[in-house]
């Protein structure tokens, strides 16, 4: 993060962002790119100066009907949940605002999430953030403004630079106009719980909820610590399947997932708006909001997500049926990346000092660099945010 | 359509590189004399073909890291080809290069169930994916047509879509990792079995990329639960725009069926004739809905569409009552190509997309255009998703035919870029619309894709003369910068 007398650009137009990186690269300067600041914590930018979006924050095109939707990437997450709630849609991958977790008084953005590629618990059923950017405009890190993609749910035309825009950082390009795929709203959700398993036993009831054709949209476990942490308090572990869709099928789906559970003990069922708020404090990871401990996001097989934890000492709550763990621990960033690499995942450090993403290596190292030298060759947006630990 | 002019040093040298390429892929797996080439000349694109200098088919990822190597090392160009079912030429062969087949690659590595994926050679068919994991309930989503002969490896070279896109994603969304070998023969693994991988997305940005950025080795896909029940519905209209109705109040309801598909009047007649799947022949427009899913969902479901669509005054509402008669729904459809096909000598199939609200204009517009290039045209139609399929009924002996086919193949696909829409939905760019790129994307955009390739392909060796309408070096742009989208180096090679 730059000094706060880091000065602060504020296009109000994608013009605007173009002639600012332009002028900045020129004169050799580094920017960082700031949508509502939230996530700011992770990786180390070091620039000269920030480039805030917060002016590119309206929606240009909403068509229901059409199941798409663009929008400046400054505009708040929770204004497009309100907007797409009204015409009884949602943002299918559940995104993440992460605010209060990452300890940040900035209010998640679109743009934010998609350069990041944040998903939430629906992740596992409907896709990630980048399964759902459908095209896009952007200024590169050359100044120059390229669009990629379309407009449609279903194109294949030119290079998939949608999936490159997602989980870059904002490192590649500075998105000024995004177009995302919406869905029809859940009509209703439950949530059948299980109590007091192990991380073991969770992770093989996860498993088998997922392998059966009941259609489960998250699988989340709480081990007795994080369960026993506000908001939910519990005195034991907590393994947490949703169930959405129409209401008779929810209530046939759910019957059906007590019966493939049974052997993992008493069941409990949360409706509607029970389920939804027990789901939204997953997807925040409420349980860790305040703990001083660093804390780590590891993305790993499902089935493994549970033994990865045991090579590393420290409190893990469990999503994406065991394929995401956020996971508080004092141990050194090495022994948490080899862990996740050891079982042929990553780990990323979201909150704590130091470099935020696994190191990557040979080919694909020398690969990465040439495509963000494709793309920004004079490294002005957002230095440092990839370092790798 | 205009290939790279090829290179007559490298003519000359062909006895040189087959005896090269048999070093690095010893026993039958160079084939070099004219006859043994034939079957290489074209893809599922058939109207183009070019005899290709050599074909080396490798069975390991040594010998296609090798053999890309020595390609590099020696300028020669590479054209990568699964089964070569693509439909847009992305395996047309070039004179001067050489095709690099990865039919050999036809085992399946692993089953994991526990992580619901599946690791699987390049060259296994899509269908054969579904065919080791169904009995254990398990399958792999994405259905293109040519599912029983296309490959793994081609679909993810082409981004493959399918009837049941619109739920279930293309193959783009049923993808965890893969392996690549790049030009320089380097291998680099993408993605595994986790959601998400370290660094850039580069899994998604190689999937779609018609072979211009690397030769797909190893595919690690997503395995879904079957459904417990499918249920298809036969909805017809008296008009295209009512059966367009239909389909945005349904998704409006907020039903997102399995497959949404439209027939209009052509299409219908043409299907019914070949397949007797029992259409009603009443109506203008047809639509296939499949819903899946537990039984409970499929029943109320499925009352929910039909009375949607006797809202919009449907005169045939009938549900399939079992899996039989939901494939006999489906038999017309699956069909509709090869039904064309007996109406008319040739045809040729296009593959816009639009936004769904545009069809009745969109379909009104290309009937006209069929009157005034005396062409006929018989539409299928991803409604789901508005993935049009105007399949244009031409006759390749009648001189003049194939040329006016194109012609209005391409003014279907600029109206669809007019409309908001996109050049190709499923089938990729490949050299069929690459000189209509210009419609979508100004040389700015395409500066910056070609910067992509140059990362991975610097001397532009692999699938050359595919998807961009301009040869640009890679060391020109590096140093172009596109003012206000307008040409930088007028002057370079255009194909």
């Amino acid at each position: 993060m730059p000094d706060v007398a880091a000065p602060t650009h504020a296009p109000k137009t994608a013009a605007e962002v173009a002639e600012r990186v332009a002028a900045i690269g020129e004169a050799g300067g580094t920017l960082e790119i700031v949508g509502g600041g939230t996530k700011r914590s992770i990786g180390a930018v070091q620039a000269a100066a920030v480039l805030s979006l917060a002016g590119l924050n309206k929606v240009i095109d909403y068509a229901p009907e059409e199941l798409v939707l663009t929008a400046q990437p400054g505009v708040k997450l929770s204004t497009l949940e309100k907007l797409v709630a009204a015409e009884g849609q949602m943002l299918p991958f559940e995104p993440p605002h992460l605010g209060k977790l990452l300890h940040s008084k900035g209010r998640a953005t679109l743009g934010g999430t998609l350069a990041a590629n944040l998903s939430g618990p629906r992740r596992i059923r409907v896709g990630a953030a980048r399964d759902h950017l459908l095209g896009f405009a952007a200024v590169s890190g050359r100044g120059e403004i390229v669009k990629a993609g379309g407009k449609v749910v279903k194109n294949v035309t030119g290079y998939d630079l949608s999936k490159l825009m997602c989980g870059s950082w904002g490192t590649l390009a500075v998105m000024t106009e995004v177009t995302i795929k919406v869905l029809p709203a859940a009509r209703g959700e439950a949530t059948l719980l299980l109590f007091d398993l192990d991380d073991r036993r969770a992770g093989e009831a996860m498993g088998r909820a997922l392998n059966a054709p009941i259609d489960v949209s998250a699988a989340a476990h709480l081990p007795r610590a994080a369960a026993a942490r506000a908001p939910l308090k519990a005195k034991m572990a907590v393994t947490a399947l949703r169930l959405e869709g129409f209401d008779a099928s929810v209530a046939a789906r759910f019957d059906t997932l007590a019966e493939t559970l049974r052997g993992f003990g008493h069941v409990q069922r949360l409706d509607g708006a029970l389920s939804s708020e027990f789901w939204g404090q997953v997807r925040e990871v409420e349980a860790f909001h305040k703990d001083p401990r660093p804390l780590w996001r590891l993305s790993v097989p499902p089935a493994s997500g549970w033994q990865v934890v045991q090579a590393v000492a420290g409190e893990p709550l469990y999503d994406w049926g065991g394929g995401l763990v956020w996971l508080l621990t004092d141990q050194p960033g090495e022994t948490v990346r080899a862990a996740a690499r050891a079982h042929g995942g990553h780990a990323a450090l979201y909150r704590g000092d130091g470099p935020a993403f696994a190191p990557l290596d040979g080919p694909l190292a020398a690969l990465t660099a040439r495509i963000k030298a494709a793309f920004d060759p004079k490294g002005v947006l957002n230095p440092g945010r990839l370092e790798q630990g | 359509m205009k290939m790279p002019l090829p290179d007559a040093d490298l003519m000359a040298r062909k006895g040189e590189i087959v005896r090269a390429l048999q070093r690095l892929v010893p026993g039958e797996g160079v084939i070099g004399d004219p006859a043994g080439l034939v079957p290489f000349q074209s893809d599922g694109l058939s109207a183009y073909r070019q005899t290709p200098l050599a074909v080396v088919l490798p069975e390991t990822v040594e010998q296609v890291s090798a053999v890309l190597a020595w390609c590099q090392a020696n300028g020669v160009k590479v054209v990568p080809r699964g089964a070569g079912t693509s439909l847009s030429g992305g395996a047309l062969p070039l004179e001067d290069g050489v095709v690099l087949g990865m039919a050999k690659f036809n085992r399946i590595l692993e089953v994991d169930l526990a992580n619901r994926c599946a690791v699987v050679q390049p060259g296994v068919t899509n269908l054969a994916i579904t065919g080791a994991v169904e009995a254990d309930g398990f399958y792999y989503a994405p259905d293109p047509s040519s599912q029983i002969a296309c490959t793994i490896g081609g679909n993810v070279a082409e981004n493959s879509g399918g009837v049941h896109c619109l739920k279930y994603g293309l193959t783009t969304n049923n993808l965890l990792g893969c392996e690549i070998v790049l030009m320089s023969g380097e291998v680099v693994r993408l993605g595994g079995k986790s959601f998400d991988a370290a660094g850039y997305d580069l899994l998604g940005l190689v999937t779609g990329s018609e072979g211009l950025l690397g030769v797909v080795t190893e595919v690690t896909v997503r395995l879904l639960r079957k459904p417990e029940t499918a249920r298809a519905m036969l909805l017809g209209f008296p008009t295209v725009e009512a059966a367009g109705g239909a389909v945005g109040d349904i998704i409006a309801a907020g039903v997102i069926p399995a497959g949404m598909e439209m027939m209009d009047k052509p299409a219908i007649d043409a299907a019914e004739a070949f397949v007797h799947a029992g259409y009603p022949m009443d109506c203008e427009a047809l639509l296939i809905v499949e819903l899946d899913g537990p039984e409970a969902e499929c029943a109320e479901l499925s009352t929910h569409v039909a009375a949607l669509a006797e809202a919009r005054g449907a005169t045939t509402v009938r549900t399939s009552s079992n899996d039989a008669e939901r494939l006999t729904f489906w038999a017309g459809r699956k069909a509709a190509f090869p039904a064309v096909g007996r109406i008319s000598p040739d045809y040729y199939c296009m593959d816009g997309t639009i936004p769904r609200g545009q069809l009745p204009y969109v379909l009104g517009a290309i009937t006209q255009m069929g009157l005034e290039y005396g062409l006929g045209v018989a539409n299928v139609f991803h409604a789901g998703d508005g993935n049009l399929h105007p399949l244009i009924l031409y006759d390749a002996d009648q001189p003049g035919q194939l040329e006016a086919a194109e012609a209005f193949g391409a003014d279907i696909l600029k109206l669809c870029v007019a409309v908001g829409g996109v050049l190709t939905g499923e089938h990729g760019v490949g050299v069929e619309k690459r000189d209509l790129m210009g419609e979508m994307f100004n040389e700015t955009d395409l500066a910056c894709q070609q910067r992509l390739k140059c990362a991975f392909d610097p001397d532009l060796l692999l699938n050359p003369g595919k998807v961009f309408p301009r040869l640009h070096r890679c060391a020109e742009l590096g140093r172009v910068h596109v003012h206000r989208g307008a040409v930088a180096f007028p002057d370079l090679p255009r194909f």
